[in-house]
C-alpha cells in the first residue's frame, strides 16, 4: 500500500506525459531510419532512402522543425484537444513530406519505378496515430462529435487523394493502372458485407425473436450457429462449391439467378451463415434484458402481443442488436477479403494478385482501403448504438 | 362494482387461490392483504386476466370479464406495479399517455389528459413531461406509474404492491397523495400490500388472504376488534391493536365542548395522534382547531382511553 502510494505520487509529479515518452521515442527512431524505399521495379528489393536524402533542405528543415516539436510537446501534459491539434499537424506534415519524397525520388517520365513508405515513415505515422488516438480517447467525445471527426478525417485524407500529393507513390500507381477495376471491386466488397448483412438481419431477427419465446430451439439453434462460427472461412467458402453447384444444376432457373458453385453466390451465402451468430446471440440478449416489469406493464395496460414486441421489447432491445449488427458489419467487410479466392470478388482480387505477383504495393491497394472501411463502419455504428440507447440523444 | 365468485387458480399442484368469492363497491379502496404465497396477487391479476382463473368468474358491473379478449379489457381498468414499471426508452408523456394511444385518442385529448395528470400528481409539466423515467427519483418514477396507470380514466385501479420500492417517509405521502386523488376521482382500487398499517391507512375494506384463503373481509375496524382468525390477529400484531384502532378514527368523530389549555392540534388528525400529542405535552385534554384554525371543541383523555379498548 505504501509503496503503490509512493509510486503513484512520484508519477503525479513527474513533469513529463508517460505515453508522451514512448511516441517522443517512437518519433526519434522514426526521423533516424529509412523514410522511404526506392525500387527500379515493382519487384526488385528496393534502396532505403534516410529523411535527410529524400528532401530538399527548406523542406527538411521544415518538416523536421514540426515532428521534433509535435514529439517534444507530446511529452508534455497538456488538454487533449492541444494534443489532438498537434499530432494532426504532425501527420499533415508526415503526409506531405512522404508524398514529396515520392515525387522527387521519382525520375521525370518513369512509370516503372516505385516507392513507397519505408520503416521510418510507419514509425513516425504510428508514433502520431497513437497520439491522436489517445487524445480523442482522453477527450470523452459524444456520438456526434466522433462522427464529425471521422468526416474531417476523410476529408483530409480524399484532400491528399484528389490533390495529386501521393501520386508518385506506390499504392496510387498500382491504383492509377487499375482505377476502373478498383471501384468496380469496391463496389462488389461493399455489396457482398452489406447485403449478407442485410439478408443476416431479415432472417436473424424472427429467429431471435423466437428463440428468446421457446427455450427448447434457443440452446439448439445458437449450438448450431455456434458450430457454424468455428469453421475457418477459407474451408466454408470451398465447402459451399459442391452444394451449390448441385443446386444451379438441379433447380430450374436457379444458375439463370446467379447462382453457382463459385462467384457470388457461395460468398454471399458463407458470410450470411457467419452473420448469423451475432445477430441471432444479440436479439436474444437484447429481449432478455428488456425490464420485467416493464413488460408486466405492458400487458397489464392491454398491449397486444405484437404491439408489445414492436412498441416496448425490440425498442429496448435494439441497442444490443444494434451492437450484433456493428460485429456483423466489420467482420463482414474483413471477411469479403477471402471471397476473392472462389470468384467473388471485392478487395481480395488485389490482395490475392498481389500475393501471387510478390507486389505488396497491390496487396496493400486491397488491404489498406479493406481496414479503413472496417474501422470507419465500426465508428459509424458504435455512433449509433450509443445514440439509440436511452438517454444517448441527450 | 366487482363480483368475484368463487375464484380458484392451481399452479403445478398448488393452489394459489381457493374458492375467493368477495364483492367490492363502486368507488371504495379494498386492500388485500396477506404473507407472501397468500394468493393475494394471484386473486388481483385474475381480475384483469394477467391470470386466467381454474374455476369461477369475475362480473365488472355485472359483465363476465370473459366476454371479449382479455387486452380489451385491461385497457378498461387502470394498473400500477412495484417498482413502477415504466418504458425507459419514453419519456414521461409517453409513458403516462400509453394507453390512450392504445385507444385510439387523438393526439390534442391525449396531450391535455397528460398535462391534467401531471398536475394532479404534482410534477410540473414543463420540466417533467420531456424526461425519461431514469431521470426522475424514486418517488417521481411511482407517481407517474400511477398517473400512467389513471390515464383513460378507468372506473378500476388494480394496484400490486405500489409504494413496496419507496423508503418510509415519501410512502406515507404516496399514500396520503393516492387517498386524496381516489376521493377527487371516486376510482374503485384493488391494492394489494403485505402491510397491515398500509392496509389500514388506505382501506375502506380490508381482504385478508392465507394460503389462497379469503380469512376475512370487513372494515378495518371490524378487523382490528374482531379477527376472525388468530392468523389475522398475528397479523395486526397484538400489542399494537388499541394504537391502531385509534389511527383510523379521526378526532373530528369524536369531539366533547368545554375548553382545554396549550396548543390546539387539527380535526383532521387521528386519535392517535392526539393519544401521541397528549402523552407527550402531559395534558389530560387538547383543543381541537378546525381547518381554519378556529378552535372547535375538544378530545380528552378519557375518550381516547374510551375509544382505545376493544368495544369502543
Amino acid at each position: 500500500m505504501a509503496l503503490t502510494q509512493t509510486v503513484s505520487a512520484v508519477r503525479a509529479r513527474l513533469p513529463f506525459d508517460r505515453l508522451g515518452a514512448l511516441i517522443a521515442l517512437l518519433a526519434v527512431i522514426g526521423i533516424a531510419t529509412p523514410f522511404v524505399a526506392f525500387r527500379a521495379n515493382r519487384i526488385v528489393p528496393g534502396n532505403a532512402v534516410a529523411f535527410w536524402d529524400a528532401l530538399p533542405a527548406w523542406e527538411i528543415f521544415i518538416a523536421g522543425v514540426v515532428l521534433l516539436a509535435a514529439a517534444a510537446i507530446a511529452l508534455l501534459k497538456i488538454a487533449p484537444r492541444f494534443r489532438l491539434v498537434i499530432s494532426s499537424a504532425a501527420l499533415i506534415a508526415l503526409a506531405v513530406a512522404l508524398g514529396d519524397a515520392a515525387r522527387l525520388l521519382t525520375p521525370a517520365g518513369d512509370h516503372i519505378s516505385r516507392t513507397s513508405p519505408g520503416t521510418g515513415f510507419w514509425v513516425l505515422a504510428a508514433a502520431f496515430t497513437l497520439m491522436l488516438a489517445d487524445a480523442v480517447s482522453r477527450m470523452h467525445l459524444r456520438a456526434v462529435s466522433r462522427l464529425v471527426m471521422l468526416a474531417a478525417v476523410a476529408a483530409i485524407v480524399a484532400t491528399i487523394l484528389w490533390s495529386g500529393l501521393w501520386d508518385d507513390l506506390s499504392v496510387l500507381r498500382e491504383y492509377a493502372n487499375r482505377a476502373d477495376a478498383f471501384w468496380r471491386e469496391a463496389g462488389t466488397h461493399v455489396a457482398l458485407a452489406v447485403g449478407s448483412l442485410i439478408a443476416a438481419v431479415i432472417v436473424g431477427l424472427p429467429l431471435g425473436i423466437v428463440c428468446e419465446r421457446v427455450p427448447a430451439l434457443r440452446n439448439a439453434i445458437l449450438n448450431v450457429l455456434n458450430a457454424v462460427q468455428t469453421i475457418p472461412s477459407i474451408a466454408l467458402f470451398g465447402l459451399l462449391i459442391a452444394p451449390l453447384a448441385w443446386v444451379a444444376a438441379t433447380l430450374p432457373g436457379a444458375s439463370a439467378i446467379g447462382i453457382a458453385g463459385i462467384g457470388v453466390a457461395p460468398a454471399v451465402v458463407a458470410l450470411f451463415l457467419y452473420s448469423l451468430l451475432p445477430v441471432v446471440a444479440n436479439t436474444v440478449a437484447g429481449l432478455d434484458g428488456v425490464p420485467a416489469d416493464a413488460e408486466e406493464a405492458a400487458r397489464g395496460m392491454g398491449m397486444t402481443r405484437g404491439q408489445r414486441l414492436v412498441q416496448v421489447e425490440l425498442p429496448l432491445a435494439f441497442p444490443v442488436i444494434l451492437t450484433g449488427i456493428r460485429i456483423v458489419l466489420v467482420q463482414n467487410i474483413g471477411l469479403a477479403t477471402v471471397a476473392a479466392l472462389i470468384g467473388g470478388g471485392g478487395f481480395g482480387v488485389f490482395v490475392f494478385q498481389g500475393v501471387g505477383q510478390t507486389a505488396m504495393d497491390l496487396v496493400l491497394l486491397g488491404a489498406v482501403p479493406t481496414v479503413a472501411l472496417a474501422f470507419a463502419a465500426g465508428i459509424v455504428l458504435d455512433a449509433c448504438v450509443e445514440l439509440a440507447s436511452p438517454g444517448g440523444r441527450r | 362494482m366487482i363480483e368475484i365468485e368463487h375464484l380458484s387458480k392451481t399452479f403445478a399442484a398448488e393452489t394459489a387461490v381457493n374458492d375467493v368469492s368477495l364483492s367490492i363497491g363502486d368507488g371504495e379502496i379494498v386492500v388485500i392483504v396477506g404473507t407472501s404465497g397468500s394468493g393475494k396477487t394471484t386473486l388481483l391479476r385474475m381480475i384483469n386476466r394477467l391470470i386466467e382463473p381454474d374455476s369461477g368468474r369475475v362480473l365488472l358491473d355485472g359483465r363476465d370479464t370473459r366476454d371479449g379478449p382479455a387486452y380489451l379489457l385491461r385497457r378498461q381498468i387502470g394498473y400500477a406495479i412495484q417498482g413502477h414499471g415504466l418504458f425507459p426508452h419514453r419519456t414521461v408523456g409517453e409513458n403516462i399517455g400509453t394507453v390512450p394511444k392504445l385507444l385510439g385518442w387523438e393526439k390534442a385529448r391525449t396531450a391535455a389528459r397528460v398535462e391534467e395528470l401531471m398536475a394532479l400528481f404534482q410534477l410540473d409539466v414543463a420540466t417533467y413531461r420531456d424526461r425519461l423515467p431514469a431521470e426522475l427519483s424514486g418517488g417521481q418514477q411511482q407517481r407517474v406509474g400511477v398517473a400512467r396507470a389513471l390515464a383513460a380514466s378507468p372506473k378500476v385501479l388494480l394496484m400490486d404492491e405500489p409504494f413496496g420500492a419507496l423508503d418510509p417517509i415519501i410512502r406515507a405521502k404516496a399514500q396520503a397523495d393516492l387517498r386524496a386523488i381516489q376521493r377527487r376521482l371516486k376510482t374503485t382500487i384493488v391494492l394489494v400490500t403485505h402491510d397491515m398499517n398500509e392496509a389500514i391507512a388506505l382501506g375502506d375494506r380490508i381482504a385478508v388472504m392465507d394460503q389462497g384463503h379469503l380469512l376475512q373481509y370487513a372494515t378495518p375496524d371490524e378487523i382490528v376488534v374482531r379477527p376472525a382468525t388468530a392468523f389475522v390477529g398475528e397479523l395486526l400484531g397484538s400489542g399494537e391493536r388499541p394504537f391502531r384502532l385509534l389511527s383510523f378514527r379521526p378526532v373530528r368523530r369524536f369531539l366533547e365542548t368545554g375548553a382545554a389549555s396549550g396548543p390546539p392540534i387539527p380535526d383532521s388528525a387521528t386519535l392517535r395522534d392526539a393519544l401521541e400529542e397528549a402523552l407527550w405535552s402531559g395534558r389530560d385534554a387538547l383543543p381541537v382547531a378546525d381547518a381554519s384554525g378556529t378552535v372547535v371543541g375538544r378530545i380528552s383523555m378519557a375518550t381516547l382511553v374510551k375509544q382505545a379498548a376493544r368495544h369502543g
